[in-house]
């Protein structure tokens, strides 16, 4: 896999444009902790042979149970400077529902570990909205987390999709999901206590210290375009977006055969700024108003004079110097509010 | 033709007391058709009169009969049986000598049939009595025979047992029809006088319209007149209605036909109208006509948009065959460019919107439906109100007036009490109780046509579990405090949901309505206010709270796009649904006025 991935890589070398300067990089999606010091440095080697690089920062995923002193030392030699830990929660029963591996003392000391090696760029996953989960548990897990002082903190709400284990569970009503209030409420918990903290919400489920956002995913939500490699992989180039086969024996297969298995999504005008408004929204750069002007010769304000008025009028929304940005009670609604904008 | 040898007769009957089935029966017997070719309930053309079981247009057939050696014409005119259609009814009636009263042995006689049969008796029809379904283990044909002997004043021995299903008595209905009905009187050679009784859309050949001549004789190509619309046609093809039109070169009096004159739209042809020859006039015409007038109104909109014009084509290419059906065009502020339709009954609604759906693929939303107010203004003028939009400012009228109508209704006589309770909650005014049979009672109350029209008959049906058989006829206007109620979405009122409403029952209703539509309104980014006012008077308030959360946890490449179209897809939805102000109402919510508990 790993032969494909470096093939795939020299494949794909065109894809961003000649001279383009990658600046980050992102091993993610899966356990890439799981991948040795070799294949790491293999993928590194091929990347800095056949791209352009001014590498500002290396992320990787991981679990908390994979961090051994001898692990963090080989990423540190590989050049990964951010390390992206998959705690979820301090919570046993959560863990536990979670099926994680790994304990709330163990990811504690994970913690410890990897600023031990050096490591002072971290960042927490962590879930709530778990229906079991009262608001004291999810308090207790943002107060753990904040004691630990990452620089970073990714808080994601439980979704369930319909093919996983606990969608089915839902159907067969052997799982409820906790209510909307419910999860409002843990919403504005985790704003208020990571606020106090000192983390800035830069992005809907996306927290830092301030100066310490993710530049990779940043990215991601600033139309910046970007290129992925693997099964499943995705990548942007400022038009259209590729989404590589999931199938890992598919992928082999056609790489292999010197092809990149991915279809290709191309979307223009109305789909290009409706994306641009789901997704800046969610952000603290806000949608920019000037911008949609200049590439869409599109007036929001006046196009949509009646219902920016409403948002703003009930505090969801706020525009600042043409820039559009949610309230933190509208980061609540930010698929609603982005849905009204559509055009 | 012998006029001695013709016989008009046609059917009373209650829904579902097998009208259809006997008159099968008597087609197959006469061996007009054969078993074999019969449809079932072959007198019902229109699918939709199939599935409710009420012919809902009258139509008529020709049978031959040979009575102790001698063939008779025997021709049967088939009658609705819905209160919406009477007039049409009336007209039927008036074309016969004779009717057969069919009654269902084991449901006994009904409020529609003993209306039908004062019709009949009215015209001085001989009424051949028919207890019908007695193979049914529920029959009780001594009860009812003892029902129908109260009702006529007839000899048991004259009532004709029979089963349609099982072809019991159809002999003996046939051998009565020619004893007991008298031959048709009248005089060929004098000026001719035809009725219309009712006509039937063919898209290729026009209007056909059926005729009953009472005088003279028609011959095919004659100049011709129809005396009440002034209209002048050529009898281009005159004939006899078999299971196949037989086109003639002349009926004359006593007999019943079609005639195609080009017309092409059913508009022109008006039931009840009287057909004279231009050179040599009858001088008077048939008796009875009326102009059928609408009895119920409301507003017709696609439920997309911008499908108006769609909607206009299929409005005018269904009152090509429904004459009766009157519209014109309306718009409203929620629901866009519509129609303000006329109806003779809740039914006749349903038809038609059936109808649209069915024929032209149309999907409508039908507003509050409304009876025709009157306004005595300030200057002692009338000015109609078919519609809340048409309710003039308060100052500027002494008070309204609504159509009242006598309602009789027969239940067993355990449910009296309950009808009595909801005819009162209707505003009903108690006229009469009489007992028909110790089991059985007549109730006549008189009552707002407005109540009626809506769920009325439902519930009727609902505490007298089934039982209970309603007809009404219109007594006239009377002076009631009707208010109109307004609804308003976050201060925005929402035209189409405006009713017109008795004072005393504004406010439960606007509380009932708020309540019903918080359930239908979801919710939204912003709080929503449901209001039910009556001028500037808030009179019932429900609150639609605000959406707490919508927002993707993971929101990464593939992520973006899935979202984009989930939310593109939701939004053309949404399409659907109608914008007051910043709140989007689904199409549900403008018919919640007619689900109201």
């Amino acid at each position: 896999m790993v032969a494909m991935i470096n093939k795939e890589l020299v494949l794909q070398k065109g894809y961003l444009g000649e001279n383009k300067v990658i600046k980050t990089l992102y091993f993610g999606g899966g356990t890439p902790s799981l991948l040795s010091f070799t294949h790491l440095e293999s993928i590194s080697q091929t990347i800095r042979r056949n791209y352009t690089t001014d590498l500002e920062e290396i992320t990787l995923e991981t679990n908390p149970d994979d961090l051994s002193a001898a692990k963090l030392a080989e990423l540190k030699k590989v050049g990964i400077d951010r390390l992206s830990i998959g705690i979820q929660s301090f919570d046993g029963r959560i863990l536990k529902f979670c099926n994680r591996a790994h304990s709330a003392k163990e990811a504690l000391e994970a913690l410890e570990k990897a600023k031990g090696a050096g490591f002072e760029r971290l960042s927490i996953d962590l879930m709530y909205g778990f229906p079991h989960q009262d608001h004291s548990i999810w308090e207790k897990d943002l107060a753990i987390a904040i004691l630990q002082e990452p620089d970073h903190i990714s808080s994601y709400c439980l979704t369930i999709s319909p093919k996983t284990a606990l969608g089915k569970w839902e159907k067969q009503g052997r799982f409820v999901q906790a209510d909307e209030e419910f999860v409002a409420v843990q919403f504005e918990i985790m704003q208020e206590r990571l606020g106090s903290a000192g983390y800035i919400q830069y992005e809907i489920s996306n927290f830092a210290k301030p100066g310490k956002y993710a530049s990779h995913n940043s990215n991601y939500w600033r139309s910046v375009p970007y290129l992925g490699i693997g099964p499943s992989a995705h990548s942007f180039d400022g038009k259209s977006r590729q989404f590589n086969v999931a199938n890992n024996n598919r992928y082999i297969k056609s790489i292999k055969e010197d092809l990149v298995p991915s279809t290709l999504e191309t979307f223009e005008g109305v789909d290009r700024l409706n994306e641009y408004l789901l997704t800046s929204l969610r952000t603290i750069w806000g949608v920019d108003l000037n911008w949609i002007e200049a590439n869409f010769q599109i007036n929001l304000t006046a196009e949509k004079e009646a219902i920016l008025d409403k948002l703003q009028s009930d505090g969801l929304l706020q525009n600042q110097d043409q820039k559009l940005t949610l309230t933190n009670k509208g980061k609540l609604l930010a698929d609603s509010i982005a849905s009204s904008l559509f055009l | 033709m012998d006029m001695q040898r013709i016989r008009n007769f046609c059917i009373i009957a209650h829904i579902d007391h097998g009208k259809s089935t006997l008159a099968d029966r008597l087609l197959e017997f006469t061996h007009t058709v054969t078993g074999r070719e019969m449809q079932e309930q072959l007198l019902d053309n229109m699918d939709l009169e199939r599935e409710r079981g009420i012919t809902i247009k009258s139509h008529a057939i020709q049978m031959k009969y040979t009575h102790e050696g001698e063939e008779y014409t025997l021709n049967l005119i088939d009658t609705p049986g819905h209160v919406d259609f009477s007039y049409e009814v009336s007209r039927s009636i008036a074309a016969c000598e004779g009717a057969l009263l069919i009654v269902d042995a084991s449901q006994g006689v009904e409020a529609q049939t003993i209306s039908n049969l004062y019709l009949a008796l009215g015209h001085d029809l001989e009424i051949i009595p028919v207890l019908n379904k007695i193979d049914l283990p529920g029959a009780d044909p001594e009860v009812v025979a003892d029902e129908v002997i109260d009702l006529i004043g007839c000899d048991r021995e004259d009532i004709i047992l029979a089963s349609g299903k099982e072809g019991i008595g159809i002999n003996d209905i046939l051998d009565a029809v020619v004893k007991k009905i008298p031959a048709p009187k009248g005089d060929p050679s004098e000026p001719l006088q035809a009725m219309i009784f009712d006509s039937v859309y063919n898209p290729f050949r026009g209007v056909e319209v059926l005729f009953r001549i009472f005088n003279g004789t028609i011959q095919k190509g004659d100049k011709i007149k129809f005396v009440n619309t002034g209209k002048e046609y050529d009898a281009d093809e005159i004939g006899i209605l078999g299971i196949q039109q037989k086109p003639q070169q002349s009926l004359s009096a006593g007999n019943v036909g079609y005639l195609i004159s080009g017309i092409k739209v059913a508009k022109e042809v008006k039931v009840g109208d009287t057909i004279t020859h231009i050179k040599r006039p009858c001088e008077k015409t048939v008796k009875g006509f009326e102009n059928v007038k609408p009895m119920v109104f409301a507003g017709i909109y696609p439920v997309d948009t911008t499908e108006f014009e769609e909607l206009r084509a299929s409005m005018e290419k269904l009152q090509l065959n429904d004459a009766s059906l009157v519209w014109e065009p309306e718009s409203s502020v929620a629901l866009g460019f519509g129609f303000r339709c006329g109806f003779l009954g809740m039914l006749h609604m349903e038809i038609i919107q059936e109808r649209l759906e069915r024929e032209f693929d149309m999907t409508v939303i039908t507003t509050v439906p409304s009876v025709q107010f009157k306004a005595l203004m300030n200057d002692n003028t009338y000015q109609l109100v078919n519609a809340p939009s048409d309710m003039p400012e308060p100052n500027l009228f002494k008070h309204i007036e609504e159509p009242f109508v006598k309602a009789s209704i027969i239940t067993a006589a355990e449910y009296v009490g309950a009808v009595i309770t909801l005819c009162m909650e209707k505003r009903g005014l108690i006229k009469n109780q009489v007992y028909l049979t110790s089991e059985r009672v007549e109730l006549t109350f008189d009552m707002p046509l407005a109540e009626i029209v809506f769920d009325f008959f439902d519930k009727l049906k609902t505490i007298s579990r089934g039982y209970a058989s309603l007809d009404y006829e219109l007594i006239g206007y009377r002076a009631s405090h009707m208010v109109r109620l307004d609804v308003m979405l976050n201060g925005e009122p929402v035209d189409a949901l405006s009713s017109i409403v008795h004072r005393d029952k504004a406010y439960e209703w606007g509380k009932r309505l708020c309540e019903k539509l918080k359930e239908l309104v979801p919710r939204q980014m912003f709080e929503i206010a449901i209001q039910a006012a009556i001028g500037s008077k808030i009179i019932a308030r429900e609150t639609v709270k605000a959406m707490r959360k919508n927002v993707l946890a993971k929101c990464y490449g593939g992520d973006i796009s899935r979202k984009r179209k989930l939310l593109e897809k939701q939004k053309k939805g949404k399409k659907r649904m109608r914008q007051v102000g910043n709140v989007e109402v689904p199409q549900e919510a403008f018919m919640a006025v007619l689900k109201l508990d």
